[in-house]
């Protein structure tokens, strides 16, 4: 009768060694007292970050130029999340991996319309007040050509923007409701209604803030504050967090692709990078059945370094 | 009833082939091979040890609900100890892991438990992922709007959405401690029933 020949990777031999007292249980109990106290150690002796989340009123407040320039994207289609794709809008096709669009494929899931959603539902929802109620009317009842050519006459005006006696000034012509709705979109934000349009437009109850996140990461208040903080993805800022703290460091391989080419240039780095990760990821996680792979460990013999008594015996 | 009906019950069944696979002096061994003695081995219990911790100090968190730990110098104590419990989680797991590559603990039937650690390693990156963008503050707004893209673009975003922050905490809360619990509690099992890997049998100083 023939056996199968030892494979040395796959099998492991018989052991006929002596074993040795092991109790378990006080084994685990040490660990967790341990574990424990070093952990309350380090709570107390360094705590953890809680930056203070920012908020559109903040934004429009320190930064109202910024926050009218984003507010005008929204209008005339330039932000990112207007010119985003899947799921948010079908602006554009989104990242592609060979001849797959996966974010195209998945469709538009949670749709964004960046004039109505930002700009136009927020104002509609503020009380009465006579300009702003003709500027929308006039807005509601325009042809898209016709809102077209106004955003772009005040496009073309807003390199020169300026903010004084809490007015957006832009020297435009011909730009229709166009100024009336970016200065009470500012006065709205700068006094904090636009917070809490942006959260209750669907209504009392929320805990989905997709809208104002995407709409503050438009703007670039939020990008300048996380730079300040390290937070920026050539800083290998997913895996930090705010302050001196170790944040996700085990994210470093995925961060570490997009500091390198051809991720760090290409246009469709992320997914790149996110199907690199998951076959790294197969790789690891069928490690024991790869040839060449599973012999590394045999070969390189670190193994003689944890089982050094064993050896030596 | 009869003895043979008894053997044919389902529960009868079940309880016999558990106790045949992991009777209980492989469940809570009072021994073990004398080769299971270096620092690496320490890796695995003090993962164990710090979920535990991660669990716990969760647990008091979801008591006082998601933004307690902003107004509350206690509750922000707490989120500390939740914090610094994950790293050493994580810390302990990744040597735990390269410990287990470099002994290539798969041998002898093992594959099952490599490929469950390493599974319970990915759900558990998912897990802090998700908690990391719930924690309603400047960190969690940074890291949703930034993560949005890599996982937009692979199509996942469609149903996964980081912005989402009930979506995200319920993740975080529920369905991957969930996981990763199941597949460690698992992890563990599978250690018990088929010991730890004993090392390479070398003879003249080559492997064997």
């Amino acid at each position: 009768m023939s056996t199968k020949p030892f494979r040395p990777d796959v099998d492991a031999p018989e052991y006929k060694g002596k074993y040795v007292p092991y109790d378990i249980i006080k084994e685990g109990t040490i660990a967790i007292i341990v574990v424990g106290l070093l952990v309350v150690l380090l709570a107390t002796l360094f705590g953890s970050p809680d930056e203070r989340a920012i908020t559109v009123k903040a934004w429009s407040n320190a930064d109202p130029i910024d926050f009218a320039t984003t507010a005008l994207g929204e209008l005339n289609g330039s932000t990112v999340t207007a010119k985003y794709g899947a799921p948010y809008n079908t602006a554009a096709p989104g990242q592609n991996l060979g001849p797959l669009r996966l974010a195209q494929f998945a469709g538009v899931t949670i749709p964004v319309n960046t004039v109505r959603d930002f700009v136009i539902n927020p104002l509609s929802s503020l009380p009465y007040d006579k300009p702003l109620s003709a500027a929308l009317t006039e807005w509601k009842s325009a042809s898209a050509s016709q809102q077209k050519s106004w955003v772009s006459n005040y496009t073309a005006g807003a390199s020169k923007m300026t903010w004084s006696n809490g007015q957006i000034n832009v020297p435009a012509t011909n730009a229709g409701p166009v100024p009336e709705l970016i200065n009470k979109l500012t006065s709205m934000a700068r006094s904090g209604a636009l917070d809490q349009a942006l959260v209750t437009g669907g209504g009392f109850y929320t805990t989905n803030y997709t809208k104002p996140l995407l709409f503050v990461a438009d703007g670039t208040y939020l990008a300048n504050l996380a730079q300040k903080q390290h937070l920026l993805g050539s800083q290998w800022g997913m895996m930090n967090e705010t302050g001196s703290y170790p944040g996700q460091a085990w994210l470093w391989l995925y961060t570490f692709w997009y500091q390198v080419p051809p991720f760090n240039s290409s246009s469709n780095a992320d997914v790149q990078v996110s199907a690199l990760m998951g076959l790294l990821s197969i790789l690891l996680l069928l490690l024991p059945f790869i040839p060449g792979l599973r012999s590394i460990p045999r070969k390189v013999k670190v193994y003689r370094l944890i089982w050094r008594e064993h050896y030596s015996a | 009833m009869s003895t043979a009906e008894i053997e044919r019950q389902w529960t009868t069944r079940l309880r016999k082939r558990a106790t045949g696979h992991l009777p209980p002096e492989k469940l809570l061994p009072d021994t073990q091979p004398a080769y299971v003695s270096s620092w690496i081995y320490v890796f695995g219990v003090t993962t164990l040890a710090a979920l535990m911790l991660v669990i716990l100090s969760g647990i008091i968190l979801a008591i006082r609900g998601p933004q307690w730990w902003h107004s509350s110098s206690i509750g922000h104590f707490v989120n500390s100890t939740h914090l610094w419990s994950v790293e050493i989680f994580f810390f302990a797991m990744i040597v735990h892991l390269w410990g287990k590559f470099f002994m290539a603990a798969w041998r002898g039937g093992r594959s099952l438990t490599w490929v469950t650690g390493v599974v319970t390693f990915l759900a558990s990156v998912g897990t802090a992922f998700t908690g990391y963008v719930s924690q309603t503050n400047f960190d969690s707004q940074w890291i949703s709007t930034q993560a949005k893209d890599g996982i937009n673009a692979t199509g996942a975003g469609s149903i996964f959405n980081v912005l989402n922050l009930g979506q995200m905490l319920m993740w975080h809360i529920v369905l991957l401690p969930l996981a990763a619990v199941l597949l460690t509690t698992i992890h563990v099992l599978m250690v018990r029933v088929k010991g730890v890997v004993p090392p390479f049998e070398e003879q003249n100083g080559a492997t064997k």
